[in-house]
């Protein structure tokens, strides 16, 4: 029986969680191996590293934490940031990651996804797709694109990519609506819910969770398989325990595993 | 006692060396992990696990790009009769054929084709990516203990095809996914997963260290 994923998301730069992660006595709060150890303990579905090291020097440091992790963790991981190559997709599922995720290189360059697709399976190669509603003067809103954390706009439509990067051989869909990343309001379920219902593979929600109810409305009204939260887990708002007991009541099927 | 992990470049070989340290070491008596990609190795080993992550093409030619390696697996397993545990492709590979994309010789220990998973409700997405409970088909002494059932542990899966095993036999637990798909099988002295035990948290290491205690 299918069962939704709740996945924490740790943005990681240069070795150190950004913000730190402070949700249960750690020594280190920014060390995101020990991070992620306590979000296995805690019975998370996966655990996503976001690597937002700004320099290529510093990249070495974001294998070694994967290798660590995977030392330590026997649970899914998923590491994305800065991947542009076969070769980038190679050290880090070699290091001890289970998917890699794709973001603005497979917009400069569709075919890098079927190169990734074809050489080490469809199902680890998530591309992280981040769209944005834009106004369209005349004609009805429709959501696009967006890079460099929201900020470069590429005027392509976010459902026709998500469909073509999926025939290019894309496993699953990172969703993050940057106009709701941030603000706690909750998803972007009309957006979530387009991209969702035009795709075969899982989408996984991201952005806006502010609340408990946002994560059931991501399944419920999004269609999402799984949905990903940073700040309210990091910050011991909630636990995931909490999370899925809360999702459980409103009917959705969670792995309960002690 | 040696435990050697195939190292042929698959995508998940640190991880379940990783997992496979780590049940070893809580075991009285501890087995050395190693990985290797000399068929030699493989050949004297008391243990042998072959990973696998990626296309069933791939991982074969992977398999067959390691001079000997096929021989020595064939070897020790069928003929020396050394415990072998296959990890997802590498459990896949144990077919006669796999018919992704492509259609591709297996190493036919077990009858049977690797086919697309269909799930039945259309709501379900593929590749089948998450948790399942697992329900035993046949009881062996690699699931001992094991929480099995609607209301046991689950494993993590990640595929979009399975091992349509033509021996019902062969077929050790089965997850439900829109469907019955196969999760363990085993022949005689190979068992394989489709799931990923290296990332099955404490499930999955409790089935790697009854598979290291498995004396068939």
């Amino acid at each position: 029986m299918f069962k939704v994923r709740v996945i924490p998301c740790l943005d990681v730069k240069d070795g150190r969680v950004v913000k730190g992660v402070n949700f249960v006595d750690l020594r280190d709060a920014g060390d995101p191996v020990e991070a992620a150890i306590a979000y296995d303990a805690a019975g998370a579905d996966e655990l996503t590293f976001l690597d937002i090291t700004a320099t290529h020097e510093n990249r070495g440091i974001m294998l070694d934490v994967v290798r660590r992790t995977a030392e330590a963790c026997f649970m899914p991981l998923t590491v994305g940031g800065g991947v542009r190559t076969v070769d980038d997709i190679k050290i880090l599922l070699r290091s001890g990651a289970d998917k890699v995720s794709i973001n603005s290189a497979a917009v400069s360059r569709r075919e890098f996804v079927k190169e990734a697709a074809e050489k080490y399976g469809e199902q680890c190669i998530v591309v992280a797709i981040d769209a944005k509603r834009v106004k369209r003067a005349g004609g009805s809103d429709r959501w696009e694109i967006f890079t460099h954390g929201g900020r470069n706009a590429t005027g392509i439509d976010a459902i026709e990519y998500a469909q073509e990067v999926v025939s290019l051989g894309a496993g699953e869909i990172l969703l993050t609506s940057m106009d709701r990343d941030g603000t706690r309001q909750g998803f972007d379920l009309p957006l979530t819910r387009a991209i969702a219902d035009s795709v075969p593979v899982p989408v996984i929600a991201s952005g806006g969770v502010g609340n408990l109810d946002h994560l059931v409305d991501g399944v419920r009204e999004g269609h999402a398989t799984g949905v990903l939260a940073a700040s309210i887990f990091h910050f011991g708002e909630f636990t995931i325990r909490q999370a899925k007991d809360h999702m459980v009541r409103a009917g959705l099927p969670m792995r309960l595993d002690p | 006692m040696t435990v050697a992990i195939i190292d042929y470049g698959s995508g998940n070989l640190h991880s379940a060396a990783k997992a496979f340290e780590r049940a070893a070491r809580s075991m009285e008596d501890p087995q050395a992990i190693k990985v290797t990609r000399d068929p030699d190795a493989v050949y004297r080993a008391d243990r042998i696990v072959l990973p696998g992550v990626g296309a069933f093409a791939d991982c074969r030619r992977g398999v067959d790009a390691v001079d000997g390696m096929l021989e020595a697996l064939t070897e020790a397993v069928r003929v020396k009769a050394r415990p072998f545990f296959g990890i997802c492709v590498g459990m896949q590979l144990m077919a006669t054929r796999g018919k992704e994309h492509v259609i591709t010789e297996g190493f036919n220990w077990i009858g049977g084709d690797v086919v697309k998973i269909e799930p039945r409700d259309e709501s379900l997405k593929v590749p089948h990516m998450g948790w399942n409970t697992l329900d035993m088909v046949r009881e062996h002494p690699v699931l001992e203990r094991l929480p099995l059932g609607p209301k046991g542990r689950h494993a993590y899966f990640v595929h979009s095809y399975h091992l349509n095993a033509a021996n019902e036999a062969d077929v050790l637990a089965r997850a439900d996914y829109g469907g019955p798909v196969t999760a363990i099988v085993g022949k005689d002295t190979a068992v394989g997963t489709q799931f990923h035990p290296e990332k099955s948290q404490r499930f999955g290491l409790a089935l790697i260290s009854n598979f290291l205690k498995w004396k068939p």
